[in-house]
């Protein structure tokens, strides 16, 4: 009988574990994702919809087109997870038993923990959040814009960096550059948190005229009076407010008892596999792991997923194993870009940002749909090679 | 004053900026004059907490590192 693999999530992470299980079990499993919408979203691109640079049909394609041909495709809303008895329960009643689960759920956005929040901000970390904001940039004519994070971990560490960036530039564009200030509200004492990357930020910052206000850890906003406090007791005024919002794993997580107290599932950070249940992984950004919530991350993480459940599933020892790779563009504004590239063990050491890295950016983002998913990623691209 | 530690944070296996985030927030709920103990395993975290403490007013009291652990002693001051 096939071996029975349940992948939740059809996400980037979930896409492509189910792809290479597939490819690599062939008759020998069955593969079936689950995802609720049965719609990819392509998340890297809310920035740029955020800018106007981007519309939003770019940045979804139906699950289904993205899968091999023999991976299952269940757009059903998986409800609790029956670790003990293998089974994954649906919401609209059905249940799928599995001999191997992936749990590739994400996170998800919470607005609730942060008084004020949804009246008084906008962000660009959902579709609808970044249409808003484009709006709001649409009719702004000049004043003062504060960009900080509502909450940690989220996603893609850079992006309020690249937003800071790209907003500038884009205000420049706009004539409205002497009318505005642009502030970048940090909870430490630096432009971002891994120590090489500030280093070559905040002097692009200081250049541009971008402000930047440490140790500001965003507490609560004020709408009305226009004000956001920090935990440290600071007050900022602002005209046009841009904050990530809190993140939560999955509700899915919590009903099942799996997650912490913030629902990221404890994850072995080598075998990914969750707490001490041989048969179910996590990867992306539903983990516990102290490294980037990203796609990129998950893109990584996958691989190792898929070949330890086909040892598994073949009776053979697992031997790959995750070593915290992450690899990530960070946009500097006008048309340059630098990229992180890191691991558990090595720190990044970002390149001077150059015409190529953006360019890299622009075609990683135009070939994602053709390669990623589908584990098409010839390995110079994967390892990041200079452009 | 007395060095009774008000509350302990246990923050190892957290990367930064966790740790000093959840400090911050341990420390809205402290009163003046209070001690919060923190335990962190990021190396990062030690530049990180006298920055912060300086940043913030308040006193690092202490600052200290044994088998790859970080304690910090802080004391509110205002």
């Amino acid at each position: 009988m096939p071996a029975r693999v349940v992948v939740l999530g059809g996400g980037v992470g979930g896409t492509l574990a189910a792809n290479l299980l597939s490819k690599e079990l062939g008759r020998d499993a069955h593969v079936t994702v689950v995802d609720p919408t049965g719609m990819h979203v392509y998340q890297p691109g809310f920035l740029y919809v955020a800018l106007g640079q981007a519309n939003g049909r770019w940045l979804a394609r139906d699950e289904r087109t993205l899968l091999r041909r023999d991976v299952e495709l269940a757009v059903e809303t998986a409800e609790r997870i029956d670790s003990t008895e293998g089974v994954v329960q649906l919401a609209r009643g059905g249940s799928l038993p599995f001999d191997y689960l992936v749990i590739a759920t994400g996170a998800r956005l919470v607005y609730d923990t942060v008084p004020g929040l949804r009246e008084g901000s906008y962000e660009f970390y959902s579709l609808e959040g970044a249409q808003r904001l484009r709006e709001a940039l649409r009719g702004f004519r000049g004043g003062r814009i504060l960009v900080g994070i509502a909450g940690i971990p989220y996603k893609c560490p850079p992006a309020p960096v690249e937003f800071v960036f790209m907003a500038e530039e884009y205000l420049r564009k706009r004539g409205l550059r002497d009318r505005s200030e642009i502030t970048l509200l940090s909870p430490l004492n630096r432009a971002f948190t891994i120590e090489p990357a500030s280093k070559l930020i905040q002097p692009i910052m200081e250049e541009r005229g971008i402000g930047l206000s440490t140790f500001f850890n965003v507490e609560a906003v004020d709408a009305s009076a226009g004000v956001v406090e920090s935990l440290e007791g600071e007050k900022a005024e602002y005209d046009l407010l841009v904050l990530v919002p809190p993140h939560r794993g999955q509700s899915l997580i919590d009903a099942s008892g799996l997650g912490d107290s913030s629902g990221w599932l404890p994850t072995n950070r080598r075998t990914l596999q969750v707490g001490d249940h041989e048969r179910i992984f996590a990867l992306g950004d539903a983990t516990d792991l102290p490294i980037s919530k990203s796609g990129s991350t998950a893109h990584f993480e996958a691989p190792v997923v898929a070949s330890r459940i086909a040892s598994l599933a073949r009776g053979t020892a697992p031997k790959a194993n995750y070593g915290g790779r992450v690899m990530c563009f960070l946009e500097t504004g006008n048309r340059r870009a630098t990229a992180l590239r890191f691991d558990y063990e090595n720190p990044p050491t970002p390149p001077k940002p150059s015409r190529g890295w953006h360019a890299a950016k622009w075609i990683f983002n135009r070939l994602y749909w053709e390669t990623v998913p589908q584990g098409r990623i010839p390995e110079r691209v994967k390892e990041g090679s200079e452009p | 004053m007395s060095t009774t530690i008000a509350v302990t944070l246990d923050l190892k296996g957290l990367s930064c900026p966790m740790p000093i985030v959840k400090t911050a927030k341990a420390m809205r709920d402290l009163g003046p004059g209070d001690v919060l103990e923190a335990f962190a395993t990021d190396p990062g975290s030690a530049p990180d907490f006298v920055a912060w403490c300086k940043a913030t007013g308040n006193q690092l009291l202490e600052h200290s590192e044994q088998d790859g652990v970080y304690r910090f002693a802080i004391r509110k001051t205002r």
